[in-house]
C-alpha cells in the first residue's frame, strides 16, 4: 500500500495549519485594508488632485499591474534594508502586498469615478454642495457601490495571492505546507489539504464579501 | 562584499532567462486557449452533467492559488511514479489553469449573443456543435478578444511562479543574480522592467481593442475577474 493517500501524518500537525492559515488570514486582511486605502488616495488623487500628482500615480498603477507579484515581493524584500529598513519577512510581505493590491484598487475605484454621470455632479454642484462633499456623497460613495463587486474579486484573489510570500520564508499556509512537506514526506497529501483549506477559505470570504456589501451599500439601491 | 558586480553579462543572463518565460507563457496561451475553447463550449451544451463538471473544474481551479495546483502538479507526478519535471508540471498546470480562466471569459462572449441566434440556427436545422462553430463563435470573437489579451498579461505574470518548483526562467535567474551580486534594486529593477516591457504592449492592446468594439456592442463583456493573482 505504498501509493495509497495517508492524510492521517499531515492531519496530526493541525495545529500548524490552523497556524499557517491564521497568519494567511491576517496578511490578506492587513492587505486588504492598505491597499484599499491606497486605493483610494490613489484614485482621488488621479481623479481630483493636482496634474504633478497624477502622472506618478498612473506609472505607479501601470507598473504594478504590468509586473509580476512575486518580483515585487522580491523587490521589498531584498531591497528595504539596504535602505535602512530593517523588515521581518512577514512585514516585508505585508508591505508587498499592500502596495499590490493598491494600484488595483486604485484603477478599479478610478473606473467608478468615471463612472459617475457628468449630470450628477453638476445637479450637486447646483444644489450649493461643497467640493469636499460632492466629491464624498456624490461621486465617492456611489462610485464604491458601483465597483464594489470588481474590488471583492480584487480582494479573493488577493487572499490566493499570499500563497506565494512563502517564497521569502513567511510563515503563511503555503510555508506550513512546504515544512510539513519536509517532515512527512507526503507532498501530495499535504498539498491536497492545504487547496482544500483555501477553497473554504475564498468560498468564506467571497459570501463574506458579498454580505457585507449588501450591510454598507444597503441604504439605496 | 559580493563576488561579482551587475554587469553586462548579468543583463544577458537575464535576458536570456526571458526565453523561457516567453516560452512557458506561449506554451499556457495555446494549451488554456484550447483548454478554455473546450471548456466554454461544455459549459453551453445542453447536457446539464456536463455543464456541471466543467462548472466544477472552473471552481477549483479559480477558487484555489495557482501556487498549489504547481505544487500538486509537481508533487502528484511523482506520488504516481513519475519523475517530477517542472516543465511538464508548469506546463500542464498553466494549461489547466488558463483553460478555467479562458472557459469563463469565453462562455461570457457566447452568452451575450442573443438567443434569437441560436433559435434561427435550430430552425434551419443545425445541431449545438455546427452551431456553436458557424454561428455563434464567430460573432463572439470581438467580443472575447479584449478581455483574451488582456489575461495573456496575467499568463506572462504567472509564469514566475515557476521559479518556485525549480525552473529556470526569468524570476528566478534574478534571484539567482542576486544572491552573488547582492544588488537588488539594480537586479528586481531589471527583470521588472522586462516583465514590463513583455506585459505593457499587451496590456495597451487589450485596451485598444476594449474601447474599440466598445462601440455598437450589446453587452460589454468582462473578463471574469479584474485578474491580479500573482
Amino acid at each position: 500500500m505504498q501509493t495509497a493517500l495517508q492524510f492521517g501524518p499531515i492531519l496530526i500537525h493541525l495545529d500548524l495549519l490552523l497556524r499557517g492559515l491564521t497568519k494567511s488570514i491576517q496578511l490578506a486582511a492587513l492587505s486588504i485594508l492598505f491597499g484599499t486605502a491606497i486605493g483610494i488616495l490613489g484614485a482621488v488623487g488621479r481623479s481630483f488632485g493636482p496634474r504633478f500628482l497624477s502622472w506618478p500615480i498612473a506609472w505607479y498603477v501601470e507598473l504594478i499591474r504590468n509586473t509580476p507579484l512575486l518580483i515585487q515581493l522580491y523587490f521589498v524584500f531584498f531591497s528595504l534594508p539596504l535602505f535602512g529598513f530593517k523588515l521581518s519577512s512577514n512585514t516585508a510581505a505585508a508591505v508587498a502586498l499592500s502596495i499590490h493590491l493598491g494600484a488595483y484598487a486604485t484603477e478599479i475605484l478610478r473606473a467608478g469615478i468615471e463612472s459617475i454621470p457628468e449630470g450628477q455632479i453638476e445637479a450637486a454642484k447646483s444644489l450649493g454642495l461643497s467640493r469636499y462633499r460632492i466629491i464624498r456623497h456624490v461621486i465617492l460613495v456611489p462610485a464604491a457601490r458601483a465597483v464594489y463587486p470588481s474590488l471583492s474579486a480584487q480582494f479573493i484573489l488577493q487572499i490566493m495571492g499570499t500563497s506565494i510570500v512563502g517564497a521569502i520564508a513567511a510563515e503563511e499556509l503555503t510555508a506550513v505546507a512546504n515544512n510539513l512537506v519536509m517532515q512527512t514526506f507526503r507532498s501530495f497529501e499535504v498539498y491536497i489539504i492545504i487547496a482544500v483549506i483555501y477553497f473554504v477559505l475564498v468560498q468564506a470570504a467571497s459570501l463574506l464579501f458579498a454580505g457585507f456589501g449588501k450591510l454598507i451599500f444597503r441604504w439605496k439601491q | 562584499m559580493s563576488l561579482r558586480d551587475f554587469g553586462p553579462n548579468e543583463l544577458m543572463f537575464l535576458l536570456l532567462a526571458t526565453r523561457w518565460t516567453i516560452l512557458l507563457a506561449l506554451i499556457a496561451f495555446a494549451g488554456g486557449g484550447l483548454i478554455g475553447l473546450l471548456v466554454a463550449a461544455i459549459r453551453v451544451a445542453p447536457a446539464r452533467p456536463l455543464r456541471w463538471l466543467a462548472a466544477g473544474y472552473i471552481q477549483f481551479f479559480m477558487g484555489t492559488p495557482i501556487l498549489i495546483q504547481l505544487f500538486m502538479a509537481y508533487y502528484g507526478s511523482s506520488f504516481l511514479g513519475y519523475r517530477p519535471d517542472p516543465w511538464v508540471a508548469a506546463a500542464v498546470t498553466f494549461s489547466l489553469n488558463g483553460g478555467a480562466f479562458f472557459g469563463e471569459i469565453f462562455r461570457g462572449a457566447i452568452e451575450a449573443i442573443p438567443k434569437g441566434q441560436w433559435e434561427a440556427a435550430t430552425a434551419l436545422g443545425f445541431r449545438f456543435t455546427r452551431t456553436l462553430r458557424l454561428v455563434i463563435i464567430p460573432q463572439a470573437v470581438r467580443l472575447m478578444l479584449p478581455p483574451t489579451v488582456g489575461f495573456m498579461v496575467q499568463i506572462v505574470k504567472t509564469t514566475s511562479i515557476a521559479s518556485l518548483i525549480g525552473l529556470t526562467e526569468l524570476a528566478r535567474a534574478a534571484t539567482q543574480v542576486n544572491t552573488v551580486t547582492f544588488q537588488p534594486v539594480m537586479v528586481f529593477g531589471t527583470v521588472s522592467l522586462i516583465y514590463f516591457a513583455l506585459c505593457w504592449p499587451l496590456s495597451l492592446y487589450a485596451g485598444y481593442l476594449e474601447r474599440r468594439f466598445a462601440t455598437g456592442m450589446t453587452r460589454k463583456v468582462e473578463a471574469p475577474l479584474v485578474m491580479s493573482a500573482v
